[in-house]
């Protein structure tokens, strides 16, 4: 899933600025389950929206609303209304979300009250974790299912830097090596051999490097062509 | 454009291990500022001490002059440089194009390292690159010399740049089974020449060496253990307990500790600017000696082929170091063998 973090109250009222009627819109999928942008959320940041400024003798009209699916401009939809009669939306959703409510409704002023983090998985009860990077060409293949794009600080392909101690990386004793994870993954498994194939420069153009990407699927357009 | 008489650079660091001399190289931190004469001082310290002298890469993170600037300095004071490249500050272009520059500039030696990451330095919001890792730079470094290729694949068309190219291992950071094999696979990409980190811990580097000659790799490059004179006991603790990579036995921290013993138990103020500097002075001392014997024993370790002097900022130690280890005055290879 997506993993975000809401921005501070501070930093919010600020993208807010002197609009007067706010539209706090969540989204009930990734940032639902990462409790940072769903329906609960987006009640209690309008909630603080409006006392504060209350408190600070400039009160906004602030109403909140979620939909199932931010990134999907079918969703959008649903809210349009809502959404053309405020002065600002501030989306809960991931930059993704903010962007397709900037994309689908061209008239309206959107900003962000998250900041996207990662794509990644909890953990734990509270805790989140980075597990890939999204590079376009997947290699977990080589590496046991453990990433080293997204989880070696370096993205070493050719095994772990000269920091690795203790199972931790060099930057962080809270960082764990994804090298040493991937060594003792391939041992357990008897695939320590897989390590010694010298990994050739990885082709980035694949990944963000490449320029903004894009999936066209004739097949899947063909059909919704003929509809 | 082959290399002479069977050399592949030709340098001066390149000739001394083929001939089968025990080789030194030293550590040249760069400055953290423009000031040419720093080098040159530091040139001063070094020259007849060892046979190439490493100049390290933005080490740490922290921004200094650039290895090769500094490279060109020592080239035209007649001190063979060996350039230290990191992954973390430049893709493959930038790398391959300051490689020609570099050649041309008279370099012939590069050592292909990781780098540390930008948060320990001082510029700890940086962008890093790690376009590719050091076994990848050494592969595309030995290519380009011994397949007059570049990275992409295109051939070179005039003078390709001909590298002695040689990578680091850090014996005892971990996954320390692997070390050996990522030695070997480092060897595989084409690294001549190994350098190690900092070895205090002769039995943990026996071990490692040991593993090593099993997989034959001693036979196919040149080891350099790296080496380098403790400053105090705090210094060795501090190195001990934060460098990951680094063992440093409790005797060597008893001995450390014994040398300064005259003045322990004398409170900062009860010392006088002049205890303090003899204090200095017997650690330093003590640092050098232990060195020097690390040194004399390294030698006889069955595929050590040099040693690599890290002074850290104390570029002075190397002469006493070299002297004391009876490797001095360096050899002068001046008729390239045929290899
Ligand atoms: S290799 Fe690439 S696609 Fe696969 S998990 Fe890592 S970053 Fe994601
Ligand atoms: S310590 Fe491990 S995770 Fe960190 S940069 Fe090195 S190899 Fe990658």
């Amino acid at each position: 899933m997506i993993v975000a973090e809401q921005k501070s109250l501070e930093e919010i009222k600020k993208l807010v600025g002197n609009a007067k009627k706010v539209l706090v819109a969540g989204c009930g999928t990734c940032v639902t389950v990462c409790f940072a942008g769903g329906s609960r959320e987006a009640a209690i940041v309008s909630a603080e929206l409006r006392m504060s400024t209350k408190l600070a003798g400039d009160p906004k009209e602030v109403a909140d609303v979620t939909v199932q699916r931010q990134c999907e401009w079918e969703y959008l939809d649903e809210i349009a209304e809502q959404v053309q009669g405020v002065d600002v939306v501030l989306s809960l959703g991931c930059g993704v979300g903010v962007q397709a409510i900037a994309e689908h409704f061209p008239n309206v002023w959107v900003v962000p009250g998250l900041n996207t983090k990662f794509m990644g998985l909890p953990t734990e009860q509270g805790v989140w974790a980075e597990r890939c990077a999204a590079c376009g060409d997947c290699i977990l293949g080589l590496t046991g299912g453990i990433c080293p794009i997204a989880r070696c600080s370096k993205s070493l392909l050719n095994g772990p830097c000269g920091g690795s101690l203790d199972g931790h990386c060099e930057i962080n004793a809270e960082v764990p090596c994804g090298w040493q994870l991937i060594y003792d993954r391939l041992k357990s498994m008897g695939k320590l051999e897989v390590l010694m194939e010298i990994q050739a420069p990885k082709n980035w153009r694949t990944s963000r490097d490449g320029g903004p990407r894009k999936i066209v699927r004739e097949d899947l357009r063909l059909v919704s062509e003929e509809k | 454009m082959a290399g002479t008489n069977g050399y592949l650079s030709g340098s001066n660091l390149e000739r001394v291990l083929k001939n089968g001399h025990f080789a030194v190289t030293a550590e040249l931190g760069p400055p953290q500022n423009a000031d040419g004469n720093i080098i040159r001082k530091k040139i001063g310290l070094l020259k007849g001490c060892c046979d190439a002298a490493n100049l390290t890469d933005n080490q740490t993170a922290i921004v200094r002059m650039s290895s090769i600037g500094a490279g060109a300095i020592l080239v035209q004071e007649g001190l063979e440089p060996v350039i230290q490249m990191v992954c973390r500050d430049r893709n493959r272009l930038a790398m391959q194009s300051d490689l020609l520059g570099a050649y041309a500039l008279g370099i012939r030696n590069l050592l292909c390292l990781t780098g540390d990451h930008q948060t320990f330095g001082n510029h700890p919001t940086a962008k890093n690159v790690f376009d590719i890792d050091s076994t990848q730079m050494v592969q595309m470094v030995t290519d380009m010399r011994d397949k007059r290729v570049f990275q992409c694949g295109e051939e070179f068309k005039g003078q390709e740049p001909r590298f002695f190219a040689g990578a680091a291992e850090s014996p005892f950071a971990h996954p320390v089974d692997f070390r050996p094999y990522r030695l070997a696979k480092k060897v595989k990409a084409g690294a001549s020449f190994i350098q190690t980190q900092l070895v205090f811990d002769l039995e943990a580097f026996q071990k490692f060496m040991e593993k090593v000659r099993e997989l034959g790799v001693h036979k196919q490059t040149y080891i350099l253990a790296g080496v380098g004179p403790l400053k105090s006991p705090t210094m060795a603790k501090y190195m001990r307990d934060n460098v990951p990579g680094i063992l440093i036995p409790d005797e060597l921290i008893k001995r450390m500790t014994a040398a300064g013993a005259p003045w322990a138990g004398k409170s900062k103020d009860e010392l006088t600017p002049e205890d303090k500097k003899a204090r200095t002075k017997a650690w330093q001392a003590e640092g050098i000696k232990i060195c020097i014997e690390l040194i004399q024993q390294l030698r006889e370790t069955e595929g050590v082929s040099g040693v690599h002097i890290m002074g850290i900022e104390w570029e002075e130690a190397v002469k006493p170091i070299v002297e004391g280890a009876g490797l001095y005055p360096r050899p002068v290879v001046t008729e390239p063998q045929a290899a």
